[in-house]
């Protein structure tokens, strides 16, 4: 298989879902017709049809709602979010119901829906279509939340997710549809819950997913120009955490770096640093170095906006602070 | 049964805190009441610390080598299944550096040369895993220097104090050789071996150096001297030698010296008290203070209550003070309670020298060698053996006259011998 990018990947994923399982069903705002705001869902309804490929109307409570009863009663739904910033009107239904119906039935239920968003910040969307807080909903039990960054780990984590008995929340990053990458010819999944190794390494662990991934890799290129040796981790899944592949590098490297676009008061990689800490303290060389997106509302103004984002200088500054290097 | 906190026990009222030398016990072994369960390093000794309760040690909090103030809870002893208090170890806070430990004398100090060398100014920074590293590789964390962000001991710094054995100094060990090719000469006498490397201060030599600041800063001292004629004194100890040959007691002169010094400050009790600013404080033993040499740098313990002990009771005492200074087997008490001290450098050849006063004691007597001199006698020449001794004085607590009066009160009993042992 060419080069493809990660929108491919997904269309590719949702393509053969349809085409293989019956039960299979996508729904949500402009998703038919117009083909999806990312253009993920391009030409499916016109391959298979309005019952299978369902344009909703605006409404996130609603949509979530009848994907999980569609979950419940037996299909498979897929259920895109135009952007995972509107998935706040329907937390209630994600977090009250389809996360915890499986644990309140005494696991009667089971909840496979797939819910698809994109998120993330950088093109000046400004406060309300920017942020990345899909570090909200990897704190819930009963919720799985993967973040592909290459258009391999889109395609397999969407396998995955599909043939996942419980919901999955997969996060598409909007700078990141664009991504090419090489994806296998033969079928492959990626497993939820596993991390990678996107670079080895012996003299800083470095762990970011999603975009972030980006300036994780840029900090280790940096770094190699300086003789330093960098391991990068791709955790691709939020929930659950592959902390062994972590806990396994920092006590290689014996220091941390974490990047990652969420806010950084109350971001996934302070859970991070605490079960780093926890498993590896003995291990550590000095302080976690850790950058996340300033606390502010994401601005609309580009260089503002910019600014309050993560970047290598900023990762390095950190990673200076803490250790010297 | 109880849970039992062990803390940092006090060994001295003057003592703000103290390092884990070594754990004699680890966790999960039986403690029983009165068991060693650790070695205690303070600034001026290392003193083993018994349990005082029953159980299992179950946790050590306090890691080897961690200085923390007195008080801090340093490990819990409790039955196997009991539920245990969670207590963090605190990293030691900064711990001022102990105000003006009355160190007695310039000498003082751990008699184990490793351990004492920690006793930082205050609490070592240094990353988890250099703690760790450090500890399996039995190096001393204060004496590696930190490059890491604000001084902190790293990875990196444990790793070459392992390789090369303290900071990475360059290898400038082999001078000369390689670089200077046109210097034929030099290869001829090897030059001596010049220390390359800073020697970084143990806790004796810190010791040492701010007891004779604070003595030299706090006690306005003179001196005055004598020549004592040894002859009696000499003839009377090889006697009091043959008749305790099968004891194995041996008397010598500096145990005379020794009791000569007790006898006169039992004439004299001004000798026996110290200066503070509202009053002459007693002290209600006479402990006279022994300054012993040691590889690592000098310690002035003292021998306890003289003024209850024979001649032959200080020769014991002192033989056995001897032997514990250099074993690391001293007291607290021994280590810290002296009340005047005597310094004898005979045994180096040297004629005459004057000692620091160990603060707060009110002197110190100096003794030089005892050797065959020419004296004056009966207004005829002769040989005598003459020894002279100067005592450093206290001035806030003794003039010049008592000076006078306490060393000639010194020179009576050691030229006349048998006044000593009656």
């Amino acid at each position: 298989m060419p080069e493809i990018n990660i929108r491919d990947a997904l269309q590719m994923g949702h393509h053969e879902a349809l085409e293989g399982d019956p039960d299979v069903l996508i729904m949500g705002e402009d998703i038919g017709a117009y083909g999806g705001a990312y253009s993920v869902t391009a030409g499916l309804l016109d391959e298979f049809g309005p019952n299978r490929v369902r344009d909703t109307p605006i409404s996130e409570a609603a949509f979530v709602g009848a994907g999980i009863g569609a979950a419940v009663g037996g299909l498979k739904p897929i259920v895109e979010y135009m952007n995972l910033n509107f998935a706040l009107l329907a937390f209630d239904q994600m977090i009250n119901i389809g996360a915890s119906l499986r644990y309140m039935s005494g696991g009667q239920v089971s909840v496979p829906i797939v819910y698809r968003a994109p998120t993330g910040g950088g093109i000046q969307l400004a406060a309300t279509h920017s942020r990345s807080y899909e570090n909200w909903l990897a704190a819930v039990p009963g919720m799985k939340v993967v973040a592909p960054s290459t258009p391999a780990d889109a395609l397999g984590l969407l396998r995955s997710a599909l043939a996942d008995p419980d919901p999955v929340l997969v996060v598409e990053h909007v700078l990141m549809y664009q991504r090419k990458g090489m994806v296998p010819d033969e079928h492959f999944t990626v497993p939820i819950g596993k991390a990678d190794i996107r670079r080895p390494g012996s003299d800083v662990t470095i762990v970011s997913y999603h975009h972030a991934m980006i300036t994780a890799m840029e900090v280790a290129d940096k770094l190699a120009a300086r003789d330093i040796s960098a391991e990068v981790i791709d955790l691709r899944s939020l929930r659950p955490l592959d902390m062994p592949t972590v806990i396994e590098s920092v006590q290689k490297t014996n220091r941390v770096l974490l990047i990652e676009e969420n806010w950084k008061t109350g971001g996934i990689m302070g859970e991070i640093a605490a079960q780093i800490q926890e498993d590896a303290f003995d291990y550590l060389d000095g302080p976690i170095a850790r950058v996340g997106s300033e606390d502010v509302p994401h601005p609309y103004n580009r260089g503002l906006e910019q600014s309050m984002l993560p970047s290598s200088d900023k990762a390095l500054a950190a990673l200076s602070t803490a250790y010297g290097i | 049964m109880a849970v039992t906190e062990v803390v940092m026990p006090s060994m001295g009222a003057d003592m703000t805190e103290g390092a884990i030398a070594r754990w004699i016990k680890t966790e999960g072994d039986e403690i029983f009441r009165g068991d060693i369960l650790a070695e205690v390093e303070t600034d001026k000794a290392v003193v083993e610390m018994e349990a005082y309760g029953n159980g299992i040690l179950r946790q050590v909090i306090i890691g080897e080598g961690v200085t923390v103030p007195v008080g801090q809870v340093i490990a819990i002893i409790a039955d196997a299944d009991e539920e245990i208090p969670s207590v963090d170890a605190p990293v030691a806070e900064a711990a001022p550096e102990p105000a003006a430990a009355p160190v007695p004398v310039a000498a003082q100090a751990a008699p184990e040369p490793v351990a004492a060398a920690a006793a930082p100014a205050g609490r070592i920074k240094a990353s988890p895993v250099a703690k760790k590293m450090a500890a399996e590789n039995g190096i001393d964390l204060a004496s590696v220097s930190g490059t890491g962000p604000g001084g902190r001991v790293v990875k990196s710094d444990v790793e070459a104090a392992i390789a090369g054995g303290g900071s990475p100094a360059p290898a400038a060990a082999t001078p000369a050789a390689a670089s200077a090719p046109a210097a034929p000469v030099a290869a001829a006498a090897p030059a001596p071996a010049l220390l390359t490397e800073d020697i970084p201060l143990t806790s004796m030599r810190k010791a040492i150096a701010r007891t004779v600041v604070r003595s030299k800063l706090d006690q306005p001292d003179f001196w005055v001297s004598v020549s004592v004629e040894m002859s009696a004194a000499l003839a009377a100890r090889k006697q009091m030698n043959d008749a305790l040959a099968d004891s194995g007691v041996r008397v010598s002169v500096n145990d005379m010296i020794l009791k000569a010094v007790a006898l006169s400050i039992e004439k004299h009790p001004k000798w026996n008290m110290s200066y503070t600013d509202e009053k002459l404080v007693a002290h209600p033993n006479i402990n006279v203070g022994v300054a012993i040499a040691l590889d690592q740098g000098l310690m002035v313990p003292a021998i306890l209550g003289c003024q209850a002990k024979s001649l032959k009771d200080i020769a014991i005492a002192s033989k056995d003070l001897g032997a514990r200074a250099k074993s690391g087997g001293l007291t607290q008490e021994e280590m810290t309670g002296g009340t005047f001290s005597v310094s004898n450098l005979g045994m180096f050849g040297i004629d005459e020298f004057s000692a620091i006063i160990f603060p707060p004691q009110p002197g110190i007597l100096a003794v030089g060698a005892s050797a065959p001199t020419p004296i004056v006698k009966d207004r005829e020449l002769a040989v005598g053996n003459i020894m002279k001794m100067t005592l450093s004085v206290d001035h806030r607590v003794n003039d010049g006259a008592e000076g006078a009066v306490f060393i000639n009160e010194i020179k009576g009993y050691l030229e006349n011998p048998l006044s000593m042992v009656l």
